[in-house]
């Protein structure tokens, strides 16, 4: 149980393990917003056809003609940063555990601050299309892009599963007249089709639409929180401090209070008792804070700018809109708290986390509002699925069918998009047919280990490439490797995985291990980021590799001036 | 249309280039450049390693030290919740002084650039 709520960031936590055929909502609702779905998909189409080339070469497919603005990409990177799992998951969050879930908003904000620091512009002045084009460029080639390939589409598919089990059951919960399986089939086919037909481009401005989209929702929702309270601070802080948790007694409680998620007396797993609360905490923050720099998502996004100096803009503007969202879930969270409470919280009488922001919606505004709010949390799924399946395909394309299986040559020109369009259809359905056999598992452990392995397997690679001479090809592949299974160790073995429920407990929210959870934290990075660059740079350590070395030159010249970056295709 | 370069990024341009390639070793040695990736690695280091320790302050002090976080300042809000929303100040602090700092880099990796481009 508290597996699930110590990431419930994704939807597929904290969904109701049953939820019994209850009776539909109002036909009414339902269709309003089932119409703007069909308006926003209508449109994202119309965009895909915008955006087709009749034979686009490399960089017009994989990095839009690196002819973005900073503001578009600024607006597309928080298009796909920004799930309906950050949205409802978080908003639900705080709407239930109060203070601590706003901890998980601070977390994915502060993070972007190691993209803007460390990778984002050595990746755009030394890349092309990849991650493994920086940690690869002075070492031996085909080992370090096998491995980095191997783990960028681990990473993606981790998140694209969780993601699509929770496009699933968020359209069973909004949208009750659709059934669960055209909801995954739905988002995988047009997923599919923005990406194979459309590449980049076509992702990119789906991601922007829905950043727009997103943005005006919740800023919208916030306001309405505060017409509520008149708007004055104190009134709706006072509110949140005495929230009506047991409507039965009046017991109240303060929400603004740290300690409900992650506090001294909370039990991560049974046999290791109380305490490990704060330390899951800073592990947790830990994967945020290094692994959103190294998610492949985040990082294909440099390389559709003309330059360094905009893909830094476009940071910055990923920063003012993704913070502007986090600082709304104080609002729509606290908020929901306030003015419902959460043993309102429920749909057709089942209490479910995830609703806190519809339902807040439902009591603040009226049904086009709410149909507004449930469509744009779909629309959110959809751009960022897309993203996960494009950084993937170009990873596999790229690294992986060029570089390692034919040596860095493309032997006829296209055939690098040829792949990545067919892997993009290939992970597409891969995932979909996943989805369709994993609905009923708890799945939501998936986007820490995707956050783990981005921040163990990738950012100790990236840093130390950028910043030491003597980084060898021994160290890549073992920083590589041992922050990859270092990750999914531990979480196998950690209380996320392994528990032991009594036999209640219903099939979605049962621990797949049954049997007592040997590592103590739910959240590996604390040990595995540490473990994985004490590979790397012990491997390095053993043996020198000269002819890295005397390429750093090279790549330092590269990184820092942009001299020989790739260049914007001209129009 | 810029030549499209299709493999990956070789340890040495092998792949026939209109002109030479840029002299590497030459800029990699020359003061002004050592100059300005000192100034990057002070700033970035200094930088990270405050919003690291900043960032962690708040997971360390609200789980460890919470009687202390849960001190009321300002009518009902707690030093818990300002230490969390000044997070997102210095956040956007810290990336405003990036970009001014980037600025003059932008600058000096100019001069640089032309300075070797032209012979």
């Amino acid at each position: 149980m508290l597996s699930s709520i110590v990431l419930p960031l994704f939807i597929a936590a904290t969904a109701p393990a049953k939820v019994k055929p209850a009776p539909p909502p109002p036909p009414t609702e339902s269709h309003t917003a089932l119409f703007m779905l069909i308006g926003f998909v209508a449109t994202t189409l119309v965009i895909t056809w915008f955006s087709t080339r009749k034979s686009p070469g490399s960089s017009a497919y994989f990095a839009a003609d690196r002819r973005l603005t900073g503001l578009q990409n600024g607006l597309a990177a928080a298009g796909g940063h920004l799930s309906a799992a950050a949205f409802l998951g978080i908003s639900g969050m705080i709407a239930f555990h109060g203070y601590d879930g706003f901890l998980c908003s601070v977390g994915w904000f502060v993070a972007w601050l190691t993209v803007l620091l460390i990778v984002a512009e050595p990746l755009r002045n030394a890349g092309q299309y990849t991650m493994a084009d920086l940690v690869a460029y002075r070492l031996k080639q085909r080992p370090v892009r096998a491995l980095a390939s191997l783990s960028t589409i681990t990473v993606s598919t981790f998140f694209l599963i969780a993601e699509m089990v929770g496009a699933g059951l968020l359209v069973k919960l909004l949208l009750p007249t659709v059934p669960m399986n055209w909801a995954i089939i739905g988002v995988g086919v047009l997923t599919i089709v923005y990406v194979v037909f459309g590449g980049m481009l076509a992702t990119t401005r789906v991601q922007i639409l829905t950043a727009i989209l997103f943005l005006s929702g919740t800023i919208l929702l916030s306001f309405l929180v505060m017409k509520y309270y008149d708007f004055r601070f104190a009134r709706f802080f006072k509110a949140s401090s005495e929230v009506l948790v047991n409507p039965k007694t009046a017991t109240t409680k303060s929400f603004l209070l740290p300690g409900m998620l992650f506090g001294k007396d909370v039990i991560l797993a049974p046999n290791f008792g109380p305490g490990w609360g704060p330390l899951d905490l800073v592990s947790l923050g830990l994967a945020l804070v290094f692994g959103t720099a190294g998610l492949p998502q985040v990082l294909t996004r440099f390389y559709t700018v003309p330059d360094a100096k905009t893909a830094r803009v476009s940071v910055v503007w990923a920063m003012i809109i993704i913070g502007l969202f986090y600082l709304t879930t104080t609002f729509l969270g606290f908020g929901a708290a306030a003015i419902l409470g959460p043993s309102k919280l429920m749909v057709a009488g089942v209490i479910n986390e995830n609703m806190a922001a519809p339902l807040l919606a439902n009591k603040l505004g009226n049904e086009l509002f709410v149909a507004f709010i449930s469509a744009v949390a779909f629309a959110t799924i959809l751009a960022v699925v897309a993203g996960l399946i494009i950084s993937a395909s170009t990873s596999f394309a790229h690294d992986f069918h060029t570089n390692v299986l034919h040596h860095g040559k493309e032997i006829r020109p296209g055939d690098e998009v040829k792949v990545a369009r067919i892997t993009a259809l290939v992970i597409g359905a891969l995932a979909i047919f996943l989805v369709i056999q994993l609905q009923t598992i708890n799945v939501a452990f998936l986007v820490g280990l995707a956050f783990a392995v981005a921040a163990s397997a990738h950012l100790p690679v990236i840093v130390l490439s950028v910043v030491w001479r003597r980084f060898t090809t021994a160290g890549a592949a073992a920083g590589l490797g041992v922050g990859l299974l270092a990750s999914l160790a531990l979480i196998i073995i950690s209380p996320t995985i392994m528990g032991i429920d009594a036999p209640t407990v219903a099939a979605a929210r049962r621990h797949l291990i049954q049997h007592a959870a040997i590592f103590p934290l739910t959240n590996p990075g604390l040990v595995s980021i540490p473990l994985a660059f004490l590979a790397a740079i012990l491997a390095s350590l053993v043996r020198r590799d000269r002819t890295a070395e005397a390429a750093f030159a090279e790549f330092s010249v590269r990184a820092n001036t942009g001299l020989g970056a790739e260049k914007a295709t001209a129009l | 249309m810029n030549p499209q370069r299709s493999g990956g990024v070789p340890p040495k341009p092998t792949a026939p280039k209109v002109s030479t390639p840029p002299p590497w070793e030459a800029i990699a040695a020359d003061p002004d450049f050592k100059k300005l990736l000192a100034a990057k690695a002070r700033f970035i280091l200094l930088a990270t390693l405050f919003f690291v320790a900043y960032y962690f302050t708040l997971p360390v002090l609200v789980g460890w030290y919470p009687d202390l976080m849960k001190k009321e300042v300002l009518g009902r809000m707690n030093l818990a919740f300002l230490f969390a929303l000044s997070q997102f100040f210095v956040a956007w602090g810290l990336a405003f002084f990036y970009v001014k700092a980037a600025a003059r880099w932008d600058q000096a990796a100019a001069a640089v650039r032309t300075r070797f481009d032209k012979g």
